[in-house]
């Protein structure tokens, strides 16, 4: 799946097409200009609102996504070599149509996604981005040091794990397969689903173990 | 992961897209900073739950609303913009510049880089 890897490298140069606002975003962001201008609002105060809001939705569709792949060799093979197809025949598709890409983890290789933008977040199967990784210091540290940014979401990966991280632009989304729990095996897909947290689909995550999620 | 618990009225407006558990719905990020603007403007008395209530469903009952009503934070924007016009907060000319400018500095912001209105080379 190496020729979907977005080097980082190539971004530094001729990459000016990649941001685009619909008017509804540049709208919204002049509203939130002029607000901010007035001391009417201020931007903190209201990603803490959004985040309040933060819907349970859009992870829920990712999570069905991963679970149908660890039950299904099938869609699993079908995500992997088309995630964008595989995903929308479970009627998850983006309002842009962009394409996903789906990225899968293994015993010695981890999966990481960034990006600051949140035009860059494939909403329709994880939801709205959570905040943290619309900031600065989330995308140039991932891409420095993911291990560091992985143990302070308390994630340690073992030092031969390879960790890759792959860059989302608004044409390529990616989603992470997180590897499916010890111990599930007499789970059905519903329950396999509660296991599959959005930060898992992120790669700031595991999956759930059995016990941790009741 | 927060649970969402609605204290706002706002989660109130009229035909508000929810969730089985009765949280607010957002289909793309601007829709839940638009929302989450008008919860702030609200909190603060910019304007009262009747001059929003009106504002919105002036906009909802315009004609030419789509049948699947994916246009609801459209006519939300619109209602939330044209209010802040009438208390003379902002002008719609002012809106309009502003919403141009984003444009152009979304285009001119290189991929990993913030986009920031400061960066519309026309600005």
């Amino acid at each position: 799946m190496s020729e979907h890897h977005h080097g980082h490298d190539h971004h530094d140069h001729d990459h000016h097409h990649d941001n685009h606002f619909t008017d509804m975003e540049a709208r919204v962001k002049a509203l939130e200009t002029v607000l901010t201008e007035k001391g009417l609002i201020d931007p903190a105060a209201i990603d803490a609102i959004v985040e309040t809001y933060e819907t349970k939705i859009g992870p829920r569709n990712g999570a069905r996504v991963v679970a149908k792949a660890w039950t299904d060799a099938e869609f699993a093979d079908w995500l992997k070599r088309d995630a964008t197809a595989a995903i929308a025949s479970l009627g998850y598709t983006g309002r842009q149509g962009e394409h996903m890409c789906a990225v899968f983890n293994t015993a010695d290789t981890h999966n990481l996604v960034v990006c600051t933008l949140c035009s860059c977040y494939p909403w329709s199967v994880l939801g709205l981005p959570p905040v943290w990784y619309k900031a600065p210091p989330y995308r140039s540290r991932a891409v420095i040091d993911p291990r560091g940014v992985l143990a302070e979401f308390g994630l340690r990966l073992a030092a031969e794990t390879r960790i890759r991280v792959w860059d989302s632009t608004a044409e390529l989304r990616y989603l992470v397969v997180p590897e499916r729990p010890a111990g599930t095996d007499d789970l059905d897909e519903e329950e396999l689903a509660d296991l599959v947290t959005r930060d898992s689909m992120i790669g700031t995550g595991l999956a759930l173990s059995p016990e941790a999620s009741r | 992961m927060s649970t969402c618990k609605t204290t706002s009225p706002l989660a109130a407006s009229a035909e508000l897209p929810k969730s089985p558990e009765g949280d607010p719905v957002f289909a793309e990020p601007w829709q839940a900073s638009a929302f989450a603007m008008t919860v702030r403007l609200h909190e603060k008395g910019v304007f009262s739950w009747n001059e929003w209530a009106e504002a919105l469903s002036a906009e909802l009952y315009k004609p030419g609303r789509k049948a699947d009503a994916s246009d609801y934070f459209d006519c939300w924007v619109a209602a939330l913009s044209r209010l802040v016009a009438e208390l003379s907060i902002t002008s719609s000319g002012q809106l309009e510049t502003l919403t141009q400018s984003w444009q152009r500095a979304a285009e001119a912001t290189p991929h990993g880089q913030p986009i920031v209105i400061e960066n519309d080379p026309l600005r």
